[in-house]
C-alpha cells in the first residue's frame, strides 16, 4: 500500500528540539498565514474538510470552533487534551513525538481563530518523558514571540502551559480534565453548564484532542487540496489508526479514509501471528464496539463502520485471535472499567461491579438466563443514567458483543428455579 | 492537626530544599499540583508523598492540605504510602493480556517469589496491575518508574532487566 503522509509530513524531517529546524521545513508558515484570516474562515475550513474530533466522540470540529468563536468572554481557553487513556491507543504518543512543534503552532492558531489567550495542553504522566520536549517547544516559541503579547504584530496575546495527569483514564473526559487543571481530584461534573460556556477556571473553553489539533496547519497550507482529494465524501482525508493485540507489527498507521480493515491489519500491521486465526476487533478503545471477522473488508470510514455496528472512536483496533474467547476479552475490557469508573455515580459504580460478577458467573458456567438479561439491562441503564461518558460507553463493547456473538451469551437453564423469559 | 499552620514533624535535611526546586519549576502554582506531587514523590527512594511533604507543599502553596490528600487518594500513579524501590507494573490490559502478559506476571511471581500486591522481604520490589500505558505497540509491556520494556517474552530477558536494576 503506498504511503500517503499528511497528518505525519513531518515525521523525521526536522530536529524536534530546535524551532529553527522546524521553520526549516515550513514550521510557523501556517500561524503567519492564520493570523491575515478571519477565525470564521479557519472555522469554514475545518468544516469543509468535514473534520470530526480524533478524541472519541467524533464531533464536528468546525462547527465546535464556530460556536466557541461566539461565545463571549474577555478571556478565552484552548486545551488540548493528550491524556490518550484508551486502551490500543498511542497515536498522540507518536503525534508529540515526531511533530511537537506543529502541535504548539496548532494551538496559537486555535487561540487566534477563537480569541483565546490562554492554552493548557493536559498529557498524561504516562507520557511523561515526552515532557522535556515540549516544555522545550513552549519556550522556544516563546522566544521567537509565537506566544506571549503582540503575537506577530496582531495584538494578538496567548500563552500555553503544560499540565500533567496521573494515571486517571476518567480524567480524559472534559469536566473530570477541567478539575484536574485546576489543581483538584479528576471527577466529573454534571453539565450544564458546559464547558464551552464555563470551563477551567469557569471560563469559555474549548477542549480538543492532539490528533484533531495537528491537522490544523496542514490544512490552512494545503493549497491543492491533497488531504480533500483523499477519503470518501462524507470521510475525508487521511486518519492516524493505532493498531496492537495479536498482529505481527503493531503501530501507527496514517491511512486514508477508505482503506479496508483488511488493509490495515494484514497489510500495515503484518496481519496476525503465524497459524491464528482472527476472533475479533475492538475498534476505538476499551469503550469502544467490537467486530467478528466479517468486518475485515469493511472500508474504514464513519459511515461504513457505523454500519457494521462499530465506529471509528479514538482510532484504535485490538485484534484478538481465537486464542482469546469472547468472554475472557470481555472480562479483560470489563476490569479496565471496574478500575478506572471514579465511583461517584452510582450506575457506574455499581453496573461495572455486577456486570464484572455476571462476566465471571458466565466464565464459570453458573450463570443463568436471568442473569444474562439483569447483565444487559444493567448495560443499558447506565448508557442512559450514568453522570459522565465513562459509565455511559462503559458497556459500549459487551452491548456489540452481545449482538454479533450471541451463542456466548446462550445459556442451558438448570432445571431449579428456571426463569420463563 | 489538619492546619497548615501546624507541618507535623520537619523535613529531613536538604529535601526542602529539592522541594522548593520543585515547586520553583512549576512557579509556585497550586493548579499544578499533581506534577508538583508526581515531582515531589520521585524524590523519595520508595515514591510517595510521606505526609510531612504534603503539609510542606501546603504551606508553600497557601492550599488546604486535604486537596493534597484528596489528590494523592484520587490519582492511581500519586501514592500516599511507601511502595519499593521498584514497583513492577504490568500491564493488565487488552493488547497486552493478548500477547501473554499473564506468563510476564508468572515469571516475576516466581522469580521474586511474590504476589500482585505485594513487596519483597529487602523492599526492592513490588508487583502491580496497570491499566494500560500506551506501550501496546511493545505488549506484553512492564513498566518501572516510568520506563516502558517490552515486549518481555522469555524468562531469561525478564530475570536479566531484573537483575540490571541497580
Ligand atoms: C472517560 C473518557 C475519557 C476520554 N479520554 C480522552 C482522551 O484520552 N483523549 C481525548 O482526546 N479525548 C478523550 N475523551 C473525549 C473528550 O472528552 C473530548 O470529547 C475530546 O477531547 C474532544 O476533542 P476532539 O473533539 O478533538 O476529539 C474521553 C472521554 C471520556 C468520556
Ligand atoms: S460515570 Fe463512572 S466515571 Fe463517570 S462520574 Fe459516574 S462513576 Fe465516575
Ligand atoms: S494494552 Fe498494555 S500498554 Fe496498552
Amino acid at each position: 500500500m503506498e504511503n500517503f503522509a499528511f497528518l505525519t509530513q513531518n515525521f523525521g524531517r526536522y530536529d524536534t528540539a530546535s524551532i529553527g529546524s522546524y521553520m526549516n521545513v515550513g514550521g510557523f508558515q501556517a500561524l503567519k498565514k492564520a493570523v491575515n484570516m478571519d477565525g470564521e474562515e479557519i472555522a469554514q475550513l475545518i468544516a469543509r474538510n468535514k473534520v470530526k474530533g480524533r478524541g472519541g466522540a467524533e464531533y464536528d470540529m468546525g462547527r465546535k470552533w464556530s460556536q466557541a468563536r461566539a461565545v463571549q468572554g474577555e478571556h478565552k481557553v484552548i486545551i488540548c487534551n493528550a491524556d490518550e487513556g484508551e486502551t490500543t491507543t498511542f497515536k498522540d504518543r507518536e503525534l508529540i513525538k515526531n511533530d511537537p512543534f506543529n502541535l504548539i503552532e496548532a494551538m496559537i492558531i486555535a487561540g487566534w481563530a477563537m480569541g483565546a489567550d490562554k492554552g493548557f495542553i493536559y498529557m498524561r504522566a504516562e507520557y511523561a518523558c515526552l515532557r522535556p520536549l515540549l516544555l522545550n517547544a513552549i519556550r522556544q516559541a516563546k522566544n521567537y514571540g509565537f506566544l506571549g503579547t503582540n503575537i506577530l504584530g496582531r495584538g494578538f496575546d496567548f500563552d500555553i502551559k503544560l499540565y500533567s495527569g496521573a494515571g486517571a483514564y476518567v480524567c480524559g473526559e472534559g469536566t473530570a480534565l477541567i478539575r484536574s487543571i485546576e489543581g483538584k481530584a479528576g471527577r466529573p461534573r454534571m453539565k450544564p453548564p458546559f464547558i464551552k460556556v464555563s470551563g477551567v477556571f469557569a471560563l469559555p473553553t474549548c477542549l480538543q484532542n492532539v490528533e484533531s489539533l495537528s491537522l490544523v496547519p496542514h490544512l490552512l497550507l494545503d493549497e491543492e487540496g491533497r488531504y480533500a482529494a483523499q477519503g470518501t465524501e462524507d470521510s475525508v482525508g487521511t486518519k492516524l489508526v493505532s493498531v496492537a493485540g495479536n498482529v505481527q507489527k503493531p503501530g501507527v498507521f496514517e491511512i486514508p479514509f477508505g482503506t479496508t480493515v483488511r488493509e490495515i491489519v494484514y497489510g500495515l500491521a503484518g496481519g496476525l501471528p503465524e497459524g491464528q486465526e482472527l476472533q475479533l476487533i475492538q475498534f476505538g478503545g476499551a469503550s469502544g464496539k467490537a467486530a467478528g471477522p466479517d468486518i475485515l473488508d469493511c472500508p474504514y470510514t464513519y459511515e461504513d463502520l457505523r454500519s457494521h455496528g462499530v465506529m471509528v472512536g479514538s482510532g484504535g483496533l485490538a485484534v484478538v485471535d481465537k486464542r482469546t474467547s469472547v468472554l475472557d476479552f470481555l472480562r479483560i475490557n470489563q476490569d479496565f472499567f471496574s478500575e478506572e469508573s471514579c465511583g461517584q455515580c452510582t450506575p457506574c459504580r455499581e453496573g461495572n461491579l455486577h456486570i464484572k460478577l455476571i462476566l465471571e458467573k458466565l466464565s464459570a458456567g453458573t450463570a443463568t438466563a436471568e442473569d444474562v438479561r439483569l447483565m444487559k439491562k444493567i448495560a443499558r441503564v447506565m448508557s442512559m443514567s450514568s453522570l459522565c461518558g465513562l459509565g455511559e460507553t462503559a458497556q459500549n463493547t459487551l452491548l456489540s458483543a452481545m449482538q454479533v456473538f450471541p451463542e456466548v451469551f446462550e445459556v442451558t437453564e438448570r432445571q431449579t428455579g428456571g426463569v420463563a423469559l | 492537626m489538619l492546619n497548615n499552620d501546624s507541618p507535623g514533624s520537619p523535613l529531613p535535611d536538604g529535601l526542602q530544599a529539592k522541594l522548593d526546586l520543585v515547586l520553583e519549576a512549576h512557579d509556585y502554582d497550586a493548579t499544578q499540583i499533581v506534577g508538583i506531587l508526581l515531582d515531589a514523590q520521585e524524590l523519595n527512594e520508595l515514591h510517595y508523598v510521606p505526609e510531612p511533604v504534603s503539609y510542606y507543599l501546603a504551606e508553600r502553596l497557601k492550599m488546604p492540605v486535604s486537596g493534597i490528600f484528596d489528590c494523592l487518594s484520587f490519582y492511581s500513579e500519586l501514592s500516599d504510602k511507601p511502595r519499593a524501590k521498584y514497583p513492577l507494573q504490568v500491564c493488565s490490559s487488552i493488547a497486552c493480556r493478548v500477547n501473554q502478559s499473564d506468563s510476564l506476571a508468572s515469571v516475576l511471581k516466581e522469580l521474586l517469589g511474590i504476589d500482585f500486591g505485594e513487596t519483597t522481604y529487602d523492599g526492592r520490589f513490588t508487583l502491580e496491575k496497570a491499566t494500560c500505558f500506551g506501550a501496546c505497540d511493545r505488549a506484553p509491556a512492564l513498566r518501572i518508574n516510568g520506563q516502558v520494556y517490552g515486549p518481555l517474552h522469555s524468562r531469561e530477558e525478564i530475570a536479566t532487566l531484573l537483575r540490571g536494576l541497580d
